[in-house]
């Protein structure tokens, strides 16, 4: 399927990714030459194969529901870029 | 001393010859001397590097150390490690000083080895050159202008300049098989949750996996012994028994079954590669193995399914760099959605943004199941043609890539060129099976790796099998001219 370049700014808008308009071309010029390349995978008759998620099909592992960690709100908050009484800050979401 | 083994080193330190603290300093040195012309390290950590080596001196007098007590190694910047800045080659994380440690930093912390710094790399693992780093290309040390691989370049770089003893790398489609084999070093991909990915930034959560490069396999399987084991802290850790990877380094390999896949000496292959790889065939031979044709017939199919397999996941997993909790943000934003563009769109470099794109898309709503189950069910085919080959042989062996280190620029401007590197490698990550590469020659001076692939959890007979190849050859034994 041949993509043009609203479907670029559609896909960056999904990723959140903000694009110049001075690289979308390029951008669509590279997305389109990875799409053909995986395109290969179309010829292939896959109906009764099951998908693989996980090298040993392995399930998730469970664990007891106990307290692991503990409170380090200090510490993983001194790597974030604005925080004010504990709390996270982003611009305002709602008025 | 530089061009000694970490076994060598570990024998020096034990009987007294030189202690890590004069080895720390005797590295540390050499790097602020010489690594301007490598780019291998985007972090040193010299006081960090000398505390722990003052330490391993202590634990070796005091009769507490291990093989990798007070050994001077090197850490991809992937691996968070806790006081260090760690950024994964991206502006994203420029700023980003881990609070933790990688299980994988913390267990080479507990057999006291001393970390001299933080390698190079392409951001986030994406890449096969390492030209996609926020901190520049690294230089392979074999040829100036020369890409030293990707995405672990600024380890394998590291080693191959004798600037590290060994280093840790990650291995997505390729990531320590690839440099490893363009710096003549020894590089294992162990089995698909072996070492624990804890700590370690994701990039494609069900291929990813961590590994050393060295400059032999002796090395790996000391390092190896440290890495490998089951980590409560990763879900998709194996809880498989841990084999001794240096107990049976010098088992003989006679009557060993080694396949050779038609499909990895097809008409791309450059020529001068296959003829190197057949030679290290014919000293296999010498040393007693049984050589027999196989077939992995979906190998061609193994790129187009990891294209979509691995940035879709990527796409996922880099959902988390949002401009909130950690990493960049983008200076006024006028609200979040405004945020998240600016922050993913300054912080992320070309290549990052481009999978991104691609996983976005082939992950959106009515292309799931034309892309990422298609994918899933060609990856089910590729593990399907190993798991029938090694009903046959012990072991697979081929090229680790189809051409030598070529240069720095030389495939930038089309990504699938690029892609196209990983031919041979990305297979056994879809399969979750183990590889290394060890090295075979040389074609116009520049390094050719062999590729060993193994079946799940038979990384001790991988390590064996390249043990006994360097043994018998010297290629392992050659180091960069000028050094």
């Amino acid at each position: 399927m041949a993509l043009d370049k609203s479907d670029v700014d559609k896909i960056a808008h999904l990723a959140r990714i903000n694009i110049e308009e001075k690289d979308t071309q390029a951008y669509l010029q590279n997305i389109t030459s990875i799409l053909d390349l995986v395109d290969q995978m179309q010829e292939v008759d896959t109906s009764n194969v099951e998908p693989l998620a996980h090298p040993m099909d392995a399930i998730q592992r469970l664990r007891a529901d106990d307290i692991t960690e503990q409170n380090q709100r200090e510490l993983l908050q001194s790597v974030a870029p604005a925080v004010e009484e504990g709390l996270f800050l982003v611009p305002k979401v709602i008025d | 001393m530089f061009s000694k083994t970490i076994a060598q080193l570990s024998k020096g330190l034990h009987t007294g010859e030189f202690s890590s603290s004069e080895l720390t300093r005797s590295y540390l040195d050499r790097i602020e001397a010489q690594d301007s012309k490598f780019n291998s390290y985007i972090t040193v950590t010299p006081e960090l590097a000398m505390e722990q080596a003052k330490a391993a001196d202590k634990a070796i007098a005091a009769g507490t150390a291990s093989p990798m007590t007070g050994i001077p190694i090197a850490h991809k910047d992937i691996f968070c490690s806790k006081g260090v800045r760690t950024s994964a080659g991206s502006k994203m994380l420029d700023n980003f000083i881990s609070p933790y440690d990688a299980t994988v930093i913390e267990k080479f912390n507990a057999a006291q080895s001393v970390s001299l710094g933080k390698t190079n790399m392409d951001e986030f693992a994406m890449g096969s050159s390492n030209e996609n780093s926020f901190y520049g290309a690294v230089t392979n040390p074999w040829g100036e202008n020369r890409v030293p691989g990707g995405s672990s370049g600024g380890s394998a770089a590291a080693v191959a300049a004798q600037l590290a003893a060994g280093t840790t790398g990650t291995d997505t489609g390729g990531s320590i098989r690839q440099p490893a084999a363009l710096t003549n070093l020894t590089g294992i991909k162990p089995t698909y949750g072996r070492v624990s990915r804890f700590g370690m930034i994701a990039f494609a959560s069900s291929l990813d996996q961590a590994g050393p490069i060295t400059k032999t396999a002796q090395d790996a399987a000391i390092m190896l012994n440290v890495m490998a084991g089951f980590d409560p802290k990763d879900s998709t850790s194996s809880q498989e028994t841990v084999d001794d990877y240096t107990a049976t380094l010098n088992q003989p390999l006679k009557g060993l079954k080694i396949g050779l896949p038609k499909e990895f000496f097809s008409a791309d292959l450059n020529p001068e590669i296959a003829a190197r790889v057949q030679s290290a065939l014919k000293e296999y031979q010498a040393l007693g193995a049984e050589l027999k044709e196989i077939s992995l017939p979906n190998t061609a199919l193994a790129i187009p399914s990891y294209y979509i397999i691995a940035p879709a996941e990527a796409s996922s997993n880099l959902s988390r760099f949002d401009g909130v909790k950690f990493g960049h943000r983008c200076d006024n934003p006028v609200d979040l959605e405004d945020m998240y563009k600016r922050t993913r769109g300054e912080g992320f470099g070309t290549e990052v943004k481009r999978r991104v794109l691609v996983g976005t898309y082939a992950l959106s709503e009515g292309f799931y199941d034309a892309y990422y189950k298609k994918a899933q069910q060609i990856r089910r085919l590729i593990q399907q043609d190993f798991a029938n080959a090694l009903k046959e042989v012990d072991v697979i062996m081929g090229p680790t890539t189809p051409q030598p280190a070529f240069k720095i620029g030389e495939k930038t401007s089309n990504p699938v060129d690029m892609y196209m590197e990983d031919i041979y490698t990305l297979s056994l990550n879809l399969a979750g099976l183990p590889g290394m590469s060890i090295p075979c020659g040389k074609v116009d001076s520049l390094p050719v790796g062999l590729q060993i692939i193994g079946n799940y959890f038979a990384e001790q007979r991988l390590l064996n099998v390249a043990h006994m190849f360097q043994q018998a050859t010297d290629w392992h034994t050659q180091t960069a001219p000028g050094l």
